[in-house]
């Protein structure tokens, strides 16, 4: 058997494990560990220049791919600007491999030279952590980090490694084991049949139903079972913010986002329907506002692999655990062999989707604009231009804030694992570095980051990760010179006083682009918009920051209304509510 | 309501801080807790009370039993079960106070397992209703220390709680 030291027996490990990309800073507890890297050619390793920017690379990388993200950071200062990173793959259940050096053994628990307790700073957002307490197990560990990081509900793992334990100078027999499984760890994995029967035979009889389906859809790999479940039930859809893609965002059946700021049509019919299927959705407080008001009249039928989940904040009629992919085929199935019996049912549904198309009608997501401000850009024009000129392909990342939102609602999103931001944590800062995993991913493809001039200050440093590796990002900046999203609270619930939510001392981000060796462009007239976009995604090899200067004043719009309203209850623009 | 949580875990470094974080992370409250391995020196077993509404309690065991190293979990106050806490306590023993304590000592089934001229030490098992009993009829004053175990318990009958 081949004998390596713990350090190589890392590196070889994650290759085993099929890893191409690890995102990482050096530091003194990982030395060894990058002396490891620096003798092989199939990992790459990407230099960042923050590590809570190498933590949002891997989780791009990994949502965009579905593939695990690695990031590898030293102990001390490097492990705890890691963890917003974890915290936010935690929260949207994107599995993560972060490794972590750790001072050697027998300094631990002295307050030794950047020593930090980094199995317990991050054990409240991880899903598991591991620390390594002899070399000899570092293959296994790593086995098992992956196994847990990938399967069932997905999240980050942490792998916390003394610096002792990876010296070239003690070397062990490496073997990485082909499979690995833990008593005290096994996921759901088929659906309760019965359930599964009950839940049909709700949906068949149902005459308002809707199809509320969340980002477990996605991370479950189960588009395919989704749409050809929805198409063939005839069912209205929406889909949670971490769901976009899921289904065809430019489909008839598909009524837009829910939730704080969902359209019009899917928070009202969410509200009305009489049955709902939830699908790899965890019913979180910005979907349902008041949960005792929530979907009053509905019957909930809830399938997820998280059981903690269900019924969780909603209580399910009918709960189904298991993977999503494999439960919407087995509904499929069965839905299948009843429609084809009786295709003459599907009439019943007729009255609900006139219902709809007047809600529809509203036509919630209409610009509003003054006749004065022709050329005045609305951020929402920003967005809409994106879309046109990308024809709709891109993928897209975002901030957090109000553009967040826009891009959300005016870029419909027709595949999955295209729009990346981070709806759990809203973690400003994530949108830059999150692009730049996807670009790693696909070279060939054209990736976005709709930002604002507040995040995108938040990890700006990582423009010059960009320049050394030659990653041709577009970053399209919606500049409000304010906190939009902070200010538009301000307005609406503190008379409009804004307290912090200004910014009056902004760089040029023009030159500060030309600085770090890109492209910099500024956008000042509406009709600028799409030539000047035009030119700026021509330019397939360059990174190109968009300065846009838009409406400082706008608002995300429908907003729901709260404390103490429903899915119905809705601001529909700036003192107009339902 | 009050709970009986009893939990099989890894016997790992680490897991029971992760069951302890869990707690505090989430808002639960934790009014009694033990733990220590098992015949099998791989696990652990942990039992904690807790007051907890139906809807909560179905949350708890779902986090806990999320946790990687948790391999079994039950609510022993679902069904019948045995629960015992040990009490020790010392407690003012002198001139007229001397018989009085050893006479209630008796009634609760107490040893006592150590004696100065002025103090008793007594230990008490039972359910926590018993040992809350026995504080109370002790005379007022005399109780000098106490320490409780915090519950443990069993399911009756055959039904076990196993890897």
């Amino acid at each position: 058997m081949e004998k390596l030291s713990g350090g190589d027996m890392l590196i070889r490990a994650l290759q085993d494990e099929g890893v191409e990309y690890v995102f990482g800073y050096p530091g003194g507890a990982v030395l060894h560990i990058y002396d490891a890297l620096f003798n092989q050619q199939k990992i790459q390793h990407i230099l960042v220049r923050h590590e809570q920017a190498a933590t949002h690379m891997a989780d791009g990388y990994s949502r965009a791919t579905g593939l695990p993200g690695v990031v590898l950071v030293t102990s001390g200062p490097g492990a705890t600007n890691a963890i917003t990173g974890i915290a936010t793959a935690y929260m949207d259940s994107i599995p993560m491999v972060i490794i972590s050096g750790q001072v050697q053994s027998h300094l631990i628990g002295t307050d030794s030279f950047q020593e930090t307790d980094m199995i317990g700073i991050s054990r409240p957002v991880v899903k598991h952590s591991f620390l390594v307490k002899e070399a000899r197990d570092i293959p296994k560990t790593i086995k098992k980090a992956f196994y847990i990081a990938t399967t069932g509900r997905p999240g980050p793992v942490v792998v916390d490694i003394p610096k002792d334990k990876t010296n070239p100078h003690d070397l062990y027999d490496y073997e990485y084991p082909a499979k690995i499984s833990l008593r005290s760890y096994n996921p759901a994995i088929t659906g309760h049949s019965g359930q599964i029967q009950k839940a049909t035979k709700l949906l068949l009889s149902a005459e308002r139903p809707m199809i509320y389906a969340g980002g477990g859809v996605i991370l479950g790999n189960a588009t395919e079972e989704l749409r050809k479940l929805t198409k063939i039930l005839g069912f209205p859809i929406t889909n949670t913010l971490m769901s976009l893609g899921s289904f065809p965002g430019t489909d008839d059946q598909f009524l837009g986002m829910l939730g704080m700021h969902g359209t019009f049509e899917a928070n009202n019919a969410m509200h009305h329907c009489d049955v709902l299927l939830a699908i790899g959705a965890r019913f979180d407080d910005r979907i349902t506002n008041t949960p005792s008001m929530f979907c009053p009249k509905a019957k909930i039928i809830h399938i997820d692999v998280d059981p903690a989940s269900i019924s969780k904040t909603i209580r399910a009629d009918v709960p189904i655990v298991g993977e999503v992919g494999l439960i919407l085929k087995e509904m499929l199935e069965i839905v299948e062999g009843q429609i084809s019996r009786k295709s003459d049912e599907k009439p019943i549904l007729d009255s609900w989707w006139e219902q709809i198309a007047s809600w529809r009608s509203q036509d919630c997501l209409k610009i509003n604009r003054g006749s004065e401000e022709e050329e005045l850009i609305k951020p929402q024009d920003g967005v809409k231009a994106v879309f046109l000129v990308t024809d709709g392909q891109a993928y897209v990342t975002s901030d957090v804030g109000q553009h967040q939102m826009f891009a959300a609602l005016y870029y419909p999103f027709d595949e999955p694992r295209r729009w990346i931001n981070s709806g759990g944590l809203g973690t400003m800062g994530f949108g830059l570095p999150a692009a730049m995993g996807a670009q790693i991913a696909f070279p060939e493809s054209t990736v976005v980051c709709i930002t604002g001039e507040g995040s995108i200050q938040m990890n700006i440093q990582e423009l010059s990760t960009c320049a050394q590796y030659g990653l041709p990002l577009k970053i399209i900046n919606l500049n409000n010179r304010s906190l939009g999203m902070v200010k538009q609270w301000q307005d609406m619930q503190y008379e409009g006083r804004h307290s912090h939510s200004y910014m009056d001392s902004l760089p040029d981000f023009v030159s500060l682009a030309e600085s770090y060796g890109h492209l910099g462009y500024k956008i000042e007239k509406r009709s600028d918009l799409e030539p000047v976009l035009k030119e700026v995604f021509s330019k397939k090899d360059r990174l190109v920051f968009v300065d846009i200067m838009v409406d400082p004043k706008e608002h995300v719009y429908p907003m729901l209304v709260s404390p103490n309203g429903s899915l119905r209850d809705m601001w529909l623009a700036k003192g107009v509510r339902t | 309501m009050r709970r009986i949580v009893s939990v099989l875990m890894e016997n790992e470094a680490g897991a029971l801080s992760r069951l302890i974080g869990l707690f505090a992370q989430r808002g639960y409250n934790i009014e009694t807790l033990t733990v220590a391995p098992t015949e099998d020196e791989t696990l652990s077993r942990l039992t904690l009370t807790t007051l907890a509404s139906d809807e909560q309690i179905e949350q708890i065991t779902k986090q806990v039993n999320k946790l990687v190293e948790v391999v079994k979990l039950v609510d022993l106050s679902e069904g019948d079960h045995i629960e015992r806490e040990l009490m020790l306590i010392k407690v003012l023993a002198g001139g007229a106070h001397r018989a009085e304590v050893k006479r209630i000592s008796d009634v609760f089934r107490g040893q006592i397992v150590d004696v100065t001229q002025n103090s008793y030490t007594i230990q008490l098992t039972g359910t926590t209703e018993k040992i809350d009993a026995f504080l109370k009829a002790l005379p007022i004053d005399s109780v000098l220390e106490v320490v409780r175990s915090g519950v443990s318990g069993l399911s009756r009958g055959e039904k076990v709680l196993s890897g």
